[in-house]
């Protein structure tokens, strides 16, 4: 377990941010369409990161058009070209599924202050 | 069977595929495997080699593993395997030199071969698959069970081979058709896409896929 760990931990990413759940973050992610490549933003809250290593994986929640959106990205993935800290949120837990039951004003998270 | 290699396997992990898709990978370790005998038509009656992988203390042999190794001056070996090869495969193999991974390419496709970790006494529903019983409509301790095992007075006994609970696992499996992924050899790694039977750290053979499909994409 632990070469396995080794051999992953050389090819783990460092471009990326730290962030958390209760941030907002945007994910610029690559998308293909035929033979072309462009980068399509997601801009959402994190309601989730679980995993390690090479296997870890980030959940983010929007609400578009009034319907919520979850996408769950692997952090390692080379389709997730950047990703953007908008705002740092201040929560308590670490994983934020509540988010789910609310709406509206209700649904947001408070700003980390200092 | 083509050549085949001995090989620990390490773990399973992680790849991206080009599109950023992930896949599953098992990395093995496949450290050259020194050639310990070769078997020839004119001398045993058929073709194939003995190769072999980890170490073992000298303390640890009996006479007659101790002399076999000192014979073809190798050193001690944990497991030996043969392998049968034609009459062209084994050509390029004499006791003392090494198989290597040169005899894959990433791409192609292999069947890997190990011992599957213990079960121990297994119910029919893990071990065969079975549906088990009702959870309720008045089902009385029966959940896990298989349910009726034979017919009645005709024929009036079990046919062989009903499948039933006992001792599931530790004993060999192939899992065929497996795309090598990467071949590291400086680092005597191979990934393989998806999983290999068998226990991290347990040791597997890896061979040419026998079964002929189209290349790997």
């Amino acid at each position: 377990m632990d070469m396995l760990r080794q051999l992953e931990s050389d090819k783990l990413r460092t471009d990326l941010p730290d962030f958390g759940p209760g941030d907002t973050i945007r994910v610029d992610v690559r998308v293909r369409e035929g033979e072309k490549e462009r980068l399509q933003a997601f801009q959402g809250i994190v309601i989730q990161r679980r995993g390690a290593g090479y296997s870890e994986t980030f959940m983010v929640r929007k609400i578009s058009g009034g319907v919520g959106v979850e996408r769950v990205f692997p952090l390692q993935s080379p389709s997730v070209a950047s990703i953007a800290v908008v705002r740092r949120g201040d929560v308590r837990r670490s994983r934020l599924y509540y988010l789910r039951d609310r709406v509206g004003k209700a649904a947001r998270v408070k700003e980390k202050r200092g | 069977m083509s050549i085949a290699m001995l090989g620990i396997k390490i773990g399973m992990t992680q790849r991206f595929d080009d599109s950023g898709r992930a896949m599953p990978v098992t990395v093995l370790e496949m450290v050259p495997c020194p050639v310990v005998q070769k078997k020839t038509t004119e001398t045993d009656g058929y073709n194939a080699i003995q190769i072999g992988i980890g170490t073992r203390k000298k303390s640890r042999l009996n006479k007659p593993l101790a002399g076999h190794f000192k014979k073809h001056g190798v050193s001690p070996m944990q497991v030996l395997r043969e392998i049968r090869l034609t009459d062209e495969e084994i050509g390029e193999y004499e006791a003392g030199k090494e198989v290597t991974l040169d005899i894959f390419e990433p791409g192609q496709r292999v069947d890997v071969e190990g011992r599957s970790k213990g079960k121990g006494t297994a119910g029919v529903m893990k071990r065969w698959n079975f549906r088990g019983g009702k959870a309720t409509h008045g089902v009385h301790e029966n959940y896990r069970h298989g349910g009726a095992i034979g017919q009645c007075a005709t024929p009036g006994r079990l046919f062989k081979g009903i499948k039933m609970a006992g001792r599931m696992g530790n004993e060999r499996v192939s899992t065929q058709n497996l795309i090598i992924v990467d071949i590291k050899k400086e680092q005597n790694l191979m990934y393989v896409r998806g999983a290999v039977p068998g226990a991290r750290n347990g040791v597997v053979l890896v061979h040419g896929s026998v079964k002929k499909t189209k290349s790997a994409v």
